[in-house]
Formats: C-alpha cells, sequence, structure tokens
C-alpha cells in the first residue's frame, strides 16, 4: 500500500504536526510499510467476533461527588512556556 | 407552494455537580482563572480520569423525566482535535452508545399540544474559556470550566417553527432546573442551545442543514432562527446551495456568520476511551434514583388542575419551578382558597418578587404568610383591594396580616348600619348626581360606590355598599 | 554489594552492617565511574536519593522499618516525580519538571527507597532498543555494539551493570521483558491493571502496564508486593486481593503443566535461540514439571493489530503535547496552528510522528473499521487463544524475542523490522496477560531470556517458576567482563 502526498498532508494535518514539503516522499515511504503491516489483518476471519477495547470484562468504577483538589495554579504554571494573570497564553484564536 | 422549516435542538446543561466529571477539582463559578483547575483538567501527563458518580445518577433522572430507554451500557469515547481550551487534544464524550437513549417531551404551543421527540442525551466534559483582550494580540486560556460535567441533549428534528423551538426549549430548562440537575442559569453559560435547521418543500426529504452555536437567551433563539430562516430561503430561491456548516450567531449585529476557520479538518475519529472502562447501569441504580426524582412538571400540572380546579394558565404558572409550586401548596395546605392564592402568586407576589430580585424561596412574605392574608379576605375581614395595602406592609416587614390590619385599622366595616350612614352622607352630599341618576344616567352609580369607599377609607364591604345603594336609589 | 539480592541488601540494611546512606553512595559512585559507558541514565538525583537514605536510617534505627526500607532503586522516565525532570526519553519534555507523584513513585516512597535517577528510554515508551531517546542510545552492558532493547532499555541496562537493585519500566509491547532478555536480567509485566497507571505517562492505555526489573525472580517478587495495588485514580486499576508473592517461591513445580506453542518454534526464531529456550525446558522437566504442546493460532496476527491499536491510542494520548501549559514550544510562532504543527515536529522524534500519523490514520473518517474496529475483533481472538491454552496447561513458556540483542543502528532505518523484535511479547500485552522475562543462556556472549506467560492473576504463580528454575541456574548472576566484579561462565 502507498500513500499519496495528499493523504500523508490530511494526515499531518489531523495530527497536528508540521512536514516540511521536502521529506514528504519519506513519510509517505516510512508510513506506507507500517500500513502493509496492517494488511495483515485483512486476512483474519473475524465473522460474528466482539471488537474487544480492555484486556479484562471490568466495568467502570464511579467516584463520588467530593471536591478533593486545591489550587495548585502556581506549581502547575511554573512549568508552562508563557503565562499572564494566571492564564495560559497562546497566539490570538480567531472565532 | 411555502417552504417548511425544519429543526432539531441540541442543549448542553451542565449538572450541578459540586466536582467535575472526572476530576475532584471544584465546578463553583466564577473563581480566578485557572485555580479550579487540577492536574486532570490541565492534561498533565500521567493523569487519568475516573468517573463522577452524581453526574451517571442526574442522566439516569433526566432519562426517566423523559420516559427514555436507558441502555444497560453506556461508552465514553474520544472526540479528537486541537483547540486551546481543549487540553487533552480530545473531549471525552458518549458516542456509539450514550447514557440516554430515545424520549420525548410534550410542548405546548398555541394551545395545542405536541410531542417532542429525545434522539439521546448523553454526558460529556465542556472545555475552558478563550479571552481575547488585552495581551497584546494573544489569547489567555483559563481551564477552571474545563471539565465541567455536561449533559447534551439532542432532539429529533421534530420542531416546525420558532415558537415550537422555544417552547421545547423553555420545556427542557424548566425539566432539568425541576428534576435539580442543572440551575439553568443561562448567563453563566449553565444551559447553552446549538440549533439545526433546514428548510424543504413539504413531503419532500430533509434539505441540508446548518448548526447555530451557543445560544445563550430564548430571544436570540427567535432572532436566529427568524435570521437563518431567512438566509436559507434568499439562498434556495436564488438557485443556489445550503452548505452544511456550523454558524455562529452574532447577538449585536443579529445575524450568523460561518465558523469555517474551526471546521476544516472535521474528521473527529472516535474511539472508545481508553482510560475509561463501559459504565454499566442496573435496574437497582435506575430504581434508586426514580426514589429521589420529584413530580414532573406535566405530571404537577394535570394533578394542579384536577386537585385545585385551576385554569390550564394557573397550573403552568404555579408548576414553572419547584419552588412556586411548593409555596402554592404550602398556601393551600395552611387554609388558603386555591384560586385565591393562585392569584395572588401570579399577581401581587411575583410582581414585587420581580421588582426586588429575588426568587420566591427568598421572599421576605414566606407561603404561610401569604395564606392568613388570604383567609382574612376569605372570611371579609378586610376587602381585596385593602389586601394589597396589607401585603405591601408585610413584604416591608410590618409583621403578620392581623398585625398589620390592627396597627392601621384596616378591617372591613360590616355593620350594615355604620355603612348606611356613610351612604346616607354620599347621597345628601350629591343630590345633583341622585338626579341626574334617576334620570337615566345609570353609570353614575359607579361614582357613588367609589364616594363611599372614599369615605370610608376603602373599609366598607363593598357589596353591602352595592346592596344599600340599589335600594335607595331605586 | 551489586550483586547482592534485595533479600541480601534487606539483612544488611537491618542488621544494620551497611547504613542506607553507605549504600546510596556506593551505587551513586558507581553511576558516576559506570554510567558514561552505556548511557542507561537521564538524570542522576544524588540530592535526592541521600535525603531519602538519611530518612531512611532513621526508620532502620527505630527497628520497625520496612523489609525494601533504605533501598536504592531508579525509576524509568515515564514515571512522573515530583520536582525532578520527568522526560520521557523526549525533548518535548526536556524541560518538564514534574509536579506530582506518579502512584508507584508515592509507593515506593512511603517504603522509604532512595531514588537514585530516572532511566533512559525509547522515546514515549515507543521503540524496542533504547535508540529513539533525546538523549542518545542506552548501550547493552554485555556488548557495547549492542542495544539493551527497549523501551525500559536504561532500567535493564542500569540492572545488569549493577549500577542500582532494581528498576521500574512499563511494558506496552514487551517493554519490560524484552530488554530484560536482551541485558540477562528478570522482569514481570503483571496483570493489565495490578498496578495502577496514574502519574506513568500514558503511550497506549489500554496495554501500558508498570513492573518491575532486577537481577532474579525472588527480588521481583519483593517489589511487586510494593508496587501492586488499588489506587482510585486509575479507573482500570484492579481490587485484588493482598498476595505476598514471596510465599510461594519455593513451592515444588512438580507436576505443573508447561504448555510448549507450535507457533514460537517456526519462522523467525533464531536457531541458537530456539537452542537455549529447549535446554531452560529440559530443565524445568529435570524439576518434574510436565511440557504439553497448545497452539496459538492467531499469534500471527497479534503484531499488526497491535501496531493499529497502540499508535491509534498513542495519537490520541499524545495530543496534550501542544507547547501550551508545558513541555517543548516552538520559537516565535506565528499562529496557534503554526505553534502546534512546529511543537510537535519539532519535539517529538521521528519514530514517535510515525506512529501519531499511522494512528490517526487508523482512526480516520473511512478506515476506521478497516483497520481500528477489525484489530479490536483480532485482539478477542488472540486473547481466547490463550485462554483455550491455558485450559491444558498452567503457564505458556517461549523465547523473550526472536533473536539475541541487535546492533545498534541495526534497525533504525526500518520500523518494522524492528517492530517484529516484539512478535512474543505483544499478543501478551493485546490479551492483558501476566507474564516475565528470566536469564536462559547466551548466544553470542549475548543474553536469552526465557519467556513465561500465565492466566489472569498468575504472577505468583510465575514468579514461583521462574524462582525454582533460579536455583538450579545460574544465568541471573552472571555479569559483563568488563565491569569490575564481574564473571562470566
Amino acid at each position: 500500500m502507498s500513500l499519496q502526498v495528499s493523504e500523508v498532508k490530511k494526515i499531518a494535518q489531523l495530527a497536528a504536526i508540521a512536514v516540511e514539503p521536502a521529506e514528504f516522499e519519506l513519510v509517505s515511504k516510512k508510513l506506507s510499510n507500517i500500513l502493509d503491516v496492517f494488511a495483515q489483518l485483512e486476512k483474519a476471519d473475524t465473522g460474528g467476533i466482539e471488537p474487544m477495547a480492555h484486556p479484562l470484562d471490568q466495568t467502570q468504577r464511579l467516584r463520588d461527588d467530593l471536591v478533593t483538589e486545591i489550587n495548585l495554579r502556581e506549581k502547575y504554571q511554573a512549568i508552562a512556556p508563557s503565562t499572564q494573570k494566571g492564564l495560559y497564553l497562546v497566539p490570538q484564536v480567531i472565532e | 407552494m411555502s417552504w417548511e422549516t425544519v429543526i432539531g435542538l441540541e442543549i448542553h446543561a451542565q449538572l450541578a455537580t459540586q466536582s467535575k466529571i472526572f476530576s475532584g477539582a471544584s465546578t463553583a463559578y466564577g473563581a480566578e482563572p485557572n485555580t479550579q483547575a487540577c492536574g486532570v483538567d490541565l492534561a498533565l501527563p500521567g493523569v487519568l480520569p475516573v468517573l463522577n458518580k452524581k453526574t451517571v445518577e442526574m442522566a439516569i433522572a433526566f432519562g426517566l423525566a423523559v420516559g427514555a430507554e436507558l441502555p444497560k451500557k453506556s461508552v465514553f469515547a474520544r472526540k479528537n482535535y486541537f483547540y486551546p481550551d481543549s487540553p487533552k487534544g480530545y473531549q471525552i464524550s458518549q458516542f456509539e452508545l450514550p447514557v440516554v437513549s430515545t424520549g420525548a417531551i410534550d410542548i405546548e404551543v398555541n394551545g395545542e399540544t405536541k410531542r417532542i421527540g429525545i434522539t439521546r442525551a448523553h454526558l460529556e466534559e465542556d472545555a475552558g474559556k478563550s479571552l481575547h483582550e488585552d495581551f497584546h494580540g494573544m489569547t489567555g486560556i483559563d481551564l477552571n470550566r474545563s471539565g465541567t460535567p455536561l449533559l447534551e441533549i439532542v432532539s429529533e428534528p421534530d420542531m416546525r417553527s420558532a415558537d415550537e423551538a422555544i417552547a421545547y426549549a423553555k420545556a427542557i430548562h424548566e425539566l432539568v432546573q425541576f428534576i435539580g440537575i442543572c440551575d439553568g442559569n443561562m448567563q453563566e453559560g449553565s444551559f447553552r442551545v446549538d440549533v439545526n435547521i433546514s428548510i424543504r418543500k413539504p413531503g419532500e426529504p430533509l434539505g441540508t442543514r446548518t448548526e447555530l452555536k451557543n445560544i445563550n437567551s430564548f430571544r436570540f433563539i427567535d432572532k436566529a432562527i427568524a435570521y437563518e430562516l431567512d438566509r436559507h430561503i434568499d439562498v434556495l430561491e436564488s438557485g443556489g446551495k445550503i452548505v452544511q456548516e456550523t454558524r455562529l450567531y452574532d447577538a449585536d449585529r443579529d445575524e450568523t456568520r460561518s465558523m469555517r476557520a474551526k471546521e476544516e479538518a472535521n474528521d473527529y475519529r472516535y474511539f472508545p476511551d481508553p482510560d475509561l472502562l463501559p459504565v454499566m447501569i442496573t435496574q437497582e441504580d435506575i430504581d434508586a434514583v426514580r426514589q429521589t426524582l420529584p413530580e414532573l412538571p406535566a405530571q404537577m400540572r394535570a394533578r394542579f388542575i384536577e386537585q385545585y380546579a385551576l385554569s390550564d394558565y394557573d397550573a403552568n404558572q404555579l408548576t414553572a419551578s419547584r419552588a412556586t409550586a411548593a409555596y402554592f401548596e404550602g398556601m393551600v395546605k395552611q387554609g388558603a382558597d386555591s384560586k385565591l392564592s393562585a392569584n395572588w402568586i401570579t399577581g401581587d407576589l411575583s410582581k414585587a418578587l420581580n421588582r426586588d430580585g429575588l426568587s420566591i424561596a427568598d421572599s421576605p412574605v414566606k407561603a404561610e404568610a401569604l395564606s392568613d392574608l388570604v383567609k382574612r379576605i376569605m372570611d371579609n375581614t378586610i376587602s381585596g383591594k385593602i389586601a394589597k395595602q396589607v401585603f405591601d406592609a408585610m413584604w416591608q416587614g410590618e409583621g403578620s396580616a392581623d398585625e398589620v390590619i390592627e396597627k392601621h385599622g384596616l378591617k372591613q366595616i360590616t355593620d350594615s348600619g355604620a355603612i348606611e350612614k356613610i351612604v346616607d352622607d354620599v347621597l345628601a352630599a350629591n343630590a345633583g348626581q341622585v338626579e341626574a341618576y334617576k334620570n337615566g344616567q345609570e353609570k353614575l352609580f359607579g361614582f357613588f360606590v367609589g364616594q363611599v369607599m372614599k369615605l370610608s377609607k376603602g373599609q366598607a364591604n363593598p357589596a353591602q355598599v352595592n346592596e344599600l345603594l340599589k335600594s335607595k336609589l331605586s | 554489594m551489586h550483586n547482592l539480592s534485595i533479600k541480601q541488601l534487606s539483612t544488611l540494611l537491618q542488621s544494620k552492617k551497611v547504613s542506607s546512606v553507605e549504600l546510596t553512595r556506593y551505587f551513586l559512585d558507581r553511576i558516576q565511574t559506570l554510567d558514561g559507558e552505556i548511557n542507561s541514565f537521564v538524570t542522576v538525583t544524588p540530592e535526592l536519593a541521600l535525603q531519602m537514605a538519611e530518612a531512611a536510617d532513621v526508620k532502620l534505627a527505630a527497628g520497625n522499618a520496612h523489609p525494601l526500607t533504605g533501598i536504592p532503586m531508579a525509576h524509568k522516565d515515564i514515571f512522573c516525580t515530583d520536582g525532578v525532570k520527568t522526560s520521557c526519553g523526549s525533548k518535548m519534555l526536556d524541560n518538564f519538571v514534574a509536579p506530582y507523584d506518579a502512584h508507584v513513585v508515592s509507593q515506593l516512597k512511603a517504603l522509604d527507597m532512595p531514588i537514585l535517577g530516572k532511566t533512559n528510554m525509547d522515546e514515549f515508551a515507543m521503540g524496542s532498543s533504547t535508540e529513539s531517546s533525546f538523549y542518545g542510545a542506552t548501550k547493552n552492558p554485555w556488548n557495547r555494539q549492542a542495544v539493551p532493547g527497549g523501551s525500559s532499555g536504561g532500567s535493564a541496562a542500569a540492572v545488569a551493570a549493577g549500577l542500582v537493585p532494581f528498576a521500574t519500566g512499563t511494558d506496552t509491547g514487551g517493554s519490560i521483558r524484552q530488554p530484560a532478555a536482551f541485558c540477562g536480567i528478570s522482569g514481570i509485566k503483571p496483570t493489565y491493571g495490578a498496578i495502577s497507571r496514574f502519574g506513568m505517562i500514558s503511550y497506549a492505555s489500554s496495554f501500558d502496564q508498570g513492573g518491575p526489573m532486577a537481577r532474579s525472580a525472588e527480588d521481583n517478587a519483593w517489589l511487586l508486593n510494593a508496587m501492586v495495588g488499588f489506587d482510585e485514580r486509575d479507573s482500570t486499576s484492579l481490587k485484588m486481593d493482598k498476595v505476598d508473592y514471596t510465599a510461594g517461591l519455593n513451592d515444588s513445580v512438580k507436576g505443573l503443566r508447561i504448555g510448549v506453542p507450535a507457533e514460537y518454534f517456526g519462522e523467525g526464531l533464531d536457531p541458537d535461540v530456539a537452542v537455549v529456550i529447549k535446554q531452560a525446558m529440559a530443565e524445568l522437566e529435570k524439576l518434574g514439571a510436565e511440557l504439553v504442546e497448545v497452539h496459538l493460532p492467531n499469534q500471527h496476527l497479534a503484531v499488526s493489530a497491535y501496531y493499529v491499536l497502540a499508535p491509534a491510542e498513542a495519537s490520541s494520548n499524545l495530543s496534550r503535547f501542544d507547547g501550551v501549559r508545558y513541555g517543548y514550544r516552538c520559537e516565535n510562532p506565528k499562529d496557534l496552528n503554526d505553534l502546534y504543527t512546529r511543537s510537535r515536529a519539532e519535539g517529538f522524534g521521528a519514530e514517535v510522528k510515525r506512529r501519531i500519523m499511522v494512528g490517526a490514520y487508523a482512526l480516520s473518517a473511512g478506515y476506521y473499521d478497516a483497520y481500528y474496529l477489525k484489530a479490536q475483533k483480532v485482539r478477542r481472538l488472540v486473547r481466547d487463544d490463550f485462554i483455550k491454552a491455558f485450559e491444558s496447561c498452567d503457564v505458556i513458556l517461549g523465547p523473550v524475542a526472536p533473536t539475541p540483542a541487535f546492533n545498534l543502528g541495526e534497525k533504525t532505518d526500518d520500523p518494522v523490522s524492528m517492530y517484529l523484535a516484539d512478535l512474543f511479547t505483544i499478543p501478551v500485552n493485546l490479551a492483558g496477560l501476566p507474564a516475565m522475562s528470566v536469564p536462559a543462556g547466551f548466544v553470542n556472549q549475548r543474553p536469552v531470556g526465557l519467556h513465561l506467560v500465565g492466566p489472569y492473576f498468575s504472577e505468583a504463580k510465575l514468579l514461583n517458576v521462574a524462582h525454582q528454575y533460579q536455583q538450579v541456574t545460574d544465568w541471573h548472576k552472571q555479569t559483563p567482563e568488563w565491569i569490575e566484579g564481574g564473571r562470566q561462565a
């Protein structure tokens, strides 16, 4: 299986990863090789088989509705790239 | 042939929990930015979600209230997209298996009842907020709201007008507050409405729809639909095509506009969240929630009409909130007449509450006190008119109905001798008018009543005044 | 001292023949002298270690300390450690000082086990050689031209070189067992959910499982006792009855039915490795175990299913690394999209980017059913194979990896050939079963690991079998020649 450059562009966009135009061919080739591994799956007979999302048949545990967290803004924002007045800063969002 | 409007609503009701849906951070509104965003809400590396039990109970309560199916198993899924107010790069929501399946709610428009289908309701987490002002071209991100629990309620495209859409939105708004799962505060964003709208010629398949996002008042629902409806008609009648897209309603300009910037790459890659396991709901869970569920507005309305012989209008007004209904039933229980109680609540009481910006729960005149006032009307101690005066004094904190009546000497005059004396005085003082009345100017009767009441400072029993005047003028 | 078992170290500490501070200094010295050769640590934390050692000595002096108190250890750099850089082997988190402790970290801190540092790993645990680390490859102490395996290659190499008595690891597709095998140490991946994932940076949530890496099965049993346990902060954490994993170590394996899947010994397995595994089978037979043939007919589909599912989960798990709240942020982003795409392009290495993209593709519209859903169905087939096999045996035995450690650089240009290094370990993660790697011999002076796989919650049995095997073999006691005090048979 071989990915078109347009497909690689779309995947890169979904993944939010910049791919330089010069890299497209190499990325496409490597991704295509991996997709060849996927192709094995086509051969599997999975008729009537339920998809399995988790290894164990456990169900979700529920938490009581209690406030257990305290304000640690200072500690959390000490590792942030850019903050001001307690807010995280990003380039202007246009809505 | 005219166009038919087809509307479906997606409503986001913020669930009234103490803590967030997947973390133990507080959901309180209005805190300093990012002081209620814990590691889970900030999506620190390595943190994991654990589901808040209350949100599931609230979803079940809603399901029961709209007669919905409650599937045994529901699953949380990730909706993947990059946006600064979505710190994980995905929103935890439900996709294929929602917690609440098909149900319905009745609405009333122009005296007609219509049943609106509810496709589903699912639990999900809210996003943070972007703030645009004052950061030198940067946007500030506050993640306090990130992870706040939401119930997204999706209707069938069953509405055919803005009026129906508003009636439906109001019915859901009333219901979620009634069952105590949402505070309904639209200004704070606790109740947000997205409108899906399309038009078609009657009998034809559904047209292409547009989605109007995050409308935060009932009035704007009306305006946004009106604008969008005109736009659809213009586009289609000039031979164009409607583009399926999300549009934002701008209340300042009263128009909708495309949000394409956010829409490119609209492939959310939903898949079951591997950090969360399937949620199983048993019959016992459902029964336990049912026990805590109050009487629902529709049932209560029917009972009020039946039990208290109220009009549809009064029953609707009195069941608008649980607190109002409780106030009414509190008055009746104290022995106040149901119709009089209804009139007082929907009339003077609600006027005073509105004026002072109070909720009925905070009313300075409690149900018991107002009931005592109504009883004084019933036993002819005071007239309805004097009662308004007494009510105002009670509102000002002057005491109970009886205390106010006593203090201001407002007791109704029912002594027929005393009333007769006043009537005689009035007739004697207005001989000219008496003459004119007798010559056929019968509308002067009201003038005599007014004069008697004025002289008695409103305290004469009106029925007795009428009777005496009639006999003396004949 | 660095060749002593956990139990021996514990005895020395409890009898006050050595203090925790002395022991900690000893290992810190070894790291300083020797780690330059193998690059097994990303961060060394001498101050933290000595401070914890002093606290341990106070408890030891009081005479009521836990058996593990005072024994130094290291964490794979995937476990968030409060106040310590937690890089996950990535440039993306090179500046990330974790603001909290992972569950495993706090569990072991509570026992006052001094933290010597954080060990090297494949970036975000994606790899089988520890070559994809931003901090350079770790080298195999047995042959510094060879890889140590991965992704927990730093932990494996550090233990093998005697730089630390024990280190934590994580295993998503074989990341504890394969490096343990390549470095000649013992490692166990418990049942999925046995050890909390809270604070363990996610690669593929439904596969990730932490575990100990140490010299022997007995060491692992001691450490598992401290690491297993319910944690309410992880929805997938299991509530299990408390087990003392050391209690049954000395049980006889007489009559134990050991399943040998025919599929393990076919194409792809290095014949020399097969010889080593067959010798181990013979040893176990001598101990009274019975070998039975079992079948895992869908085994060959496991790698494909894994390389759909794990990258799919990873593509979403790694979306949080966006340059906004922590971690790497590109210089002068010109707009929001540039901030995201360039921070991620510059912050992630090539293999991580490939897996994110492959995962996004597998989940995207039009491919979800053919890839993701199909792979989930295959996942069930693979698990059901194991459940059926365990009807006729108590544990399954085979090789951990098809070859001994390969050379540095040998597979870096061909991701797919790297994926096949996990051929035997991946099916176990699909099923969520417990499994361990036990040193069983050498091929070309490179260690070979024996793979033991058990039914859910059979950790104690696996450790028992491994311990019995280690009573009659000494592969786990051997150390590389170049390390002073080492000897090789």
